[in-house]
């Protein structure tokens, strides 16, 4: 896949580059392979270890983890801050019901998990990721999935979203015109319509240009 | 000119891998603008409420369940890898962890059963909304909610009665997601009566 480095792509879709950070510590040069293994261990031991405490020392050992990567903290903060309100509502609601243990144990389990999870994606290209995922998916070219066709569509998918998102724009404001803005029905029934449309568009230029035969 | 037709090449037969595999990203890419443009939070709730649900269903039943599963699967594996594809624009790893991931790893699976079901519902002389509509029921009720309530339970140490109390939440919201998934497929295969033919 072709990596498009700085193209500016704001809001409602951050753009292909997603939640990467660049940088340079010994998380960013481990391998994808090493690290979603790491990741799969870590997974395991949460569900193996029981009790507050050995939940809450995964907790401080995956921070710790988490600052030696020195990622920018304010976007990760943003990041994280879903997580951070369920995991509290949850604790809270599990203290009320079953008492501080399974509290903090819920709570802080739930977090080690998504910050570790986030920092794989923080550190690994997305592109690199995606490779990642392609060689695992490679045993699926028995079935006629060809690993060729796999990179097309990611490329081809990556390419729509923000077409889609400005189709959408277009067919709200259209809607809007007709004074139809809460019907549903004016405004998805256009979108998929037009998004079937530019795919057959699509699909035929691409056989003409002799890809995905 | 009969003889001109049986030897040119016939385009639309030759265009059938490259549209499928443009279908396919198109339909992954809708389900992604579905899932990051529109979110309705639910205070005090571990899943928001967005139109995601709406392009899984949407996908399986206007590509079928091959295509539809496909579509699904290249939309997770590039939220996998990082991109924000998911809710709230969301995405990466960190899902795996979350406690909305049940629902995720159950679209594929709902996606796959709503199209094949429809395969048949579309066909119908009479009733074609009501049948497509009960495929994508059926879909939800076989696969996303029964799954996503499950990890969700196991995830949050919640026990079965509060698991299934707090996915509930979701269900009327299905509902409307799965009729107007229905409505928009008929439109769509009505514009565009080959798309199933497969």
């Amino acid at each position: 896949m072709r990596r498009r480095a700085g193209t500016p792509q704001r809001p409602p879709w951050a753009g292909p580059l997603g939640l990467y950070h660049p940088g340079r510590s010994w998380l960013h040069r481990t391998g994808p392979g090493p690290k979603a293994l790491g990741l799969a261990v870590l997974g395991v031991g949460v569900l193996v270890v029981t009790g507050a405490w050995a939940s809450v020392g995964l907790l401080a050992t995956t921070a710790l983890l988490a600052t030696s990567a020195r990622l920018p903290l304010r976007s990760t903060a943003r990041s994280l801050g879903p997580v951070l309100v369920t995991a509290l509502l949850v604790g809270a609601y599990q203290w009320w019901a079953r008492g501080p243990a399974t509290a903090v144990e819920v709570a802080a389990d739930l977090v080690t998990l998504v910050v570790a999870a986030t920092l794989v994606t923080a550190t690994t290209p997305a592109d690199r990721l995606l490779d990642a995922i392609g060689r695992a998916a490679r045993p699926a070219r028995h079935l006629g999935l060809r690993p060729e066709l796999v990179a097309l569509a990611v490329g081809l998918m990556l390419r729509t979203v923000p077409e889609l998102v400005r189709t959408s724009t277009e067919v709200r404001d259209a809607a809007r015109a007709r004074g139809l803005e809460r019907e549903p029905r004016a405004v998805l029934v256009p979108a998929a319509v037009r998004a079937v449309g530019r795919a057959r568009a699509t699909g035929e230029a691409l056989a003409a240009r002799g890809l995905a035969e | 000119m009969a003889e001109l037709d049986r030897t040119a090449p016939l385009p639309v037969a030759r265009a059938s891998v490259a549209t499928d595999v443009a279908l396919v990203a198109t339909f992954a890419a809708f389900i992604a603008v579905c899932a990051v443009l529109p979110a309705i939070p639910v205070p005090g709730m571990a899943v928001p409420i967005t139109l995601q649900t709406f392009g899984v269903m949407l996908a399986g039943l206007v590509l079928g369940p091959v295509r539809g599963a496909l579509a699904v699967l290249l939309y997770l594996a590039v939220g996998l890898a990082g991109l924000p594809v998911f809710a709230q624009g969301t995405g990466g790893l960190a899902v795996l962890g979350k406690p909305s991931l049940g629902y995720l790893l159950a679209f594929p699976l709902a996606a796959a059963l709503a199209g094949w079901l429809a395969g048949r519902a579309l066909r119908a002389r009479r009733l074609v909304l009501l049948a497509v509509f009960g495929s994508a029921m059926a879909a939800s009720l076989t696969f996303i909610h029964p799954i996503g309530i499950t990890v969700m339970g196991a995830r949050l140490g919640m026990s079965a009665g509060e698991a299934i109390a707090a996915g509930a939440v979701f269900l009327p919201g299905d509902v409307v997601k799965n009729l107007l998934a229905a409505v928009v497929t008929i439109a769509v295969v009505r514009a565009f009566p080959d798309l199933r033919r497969r």
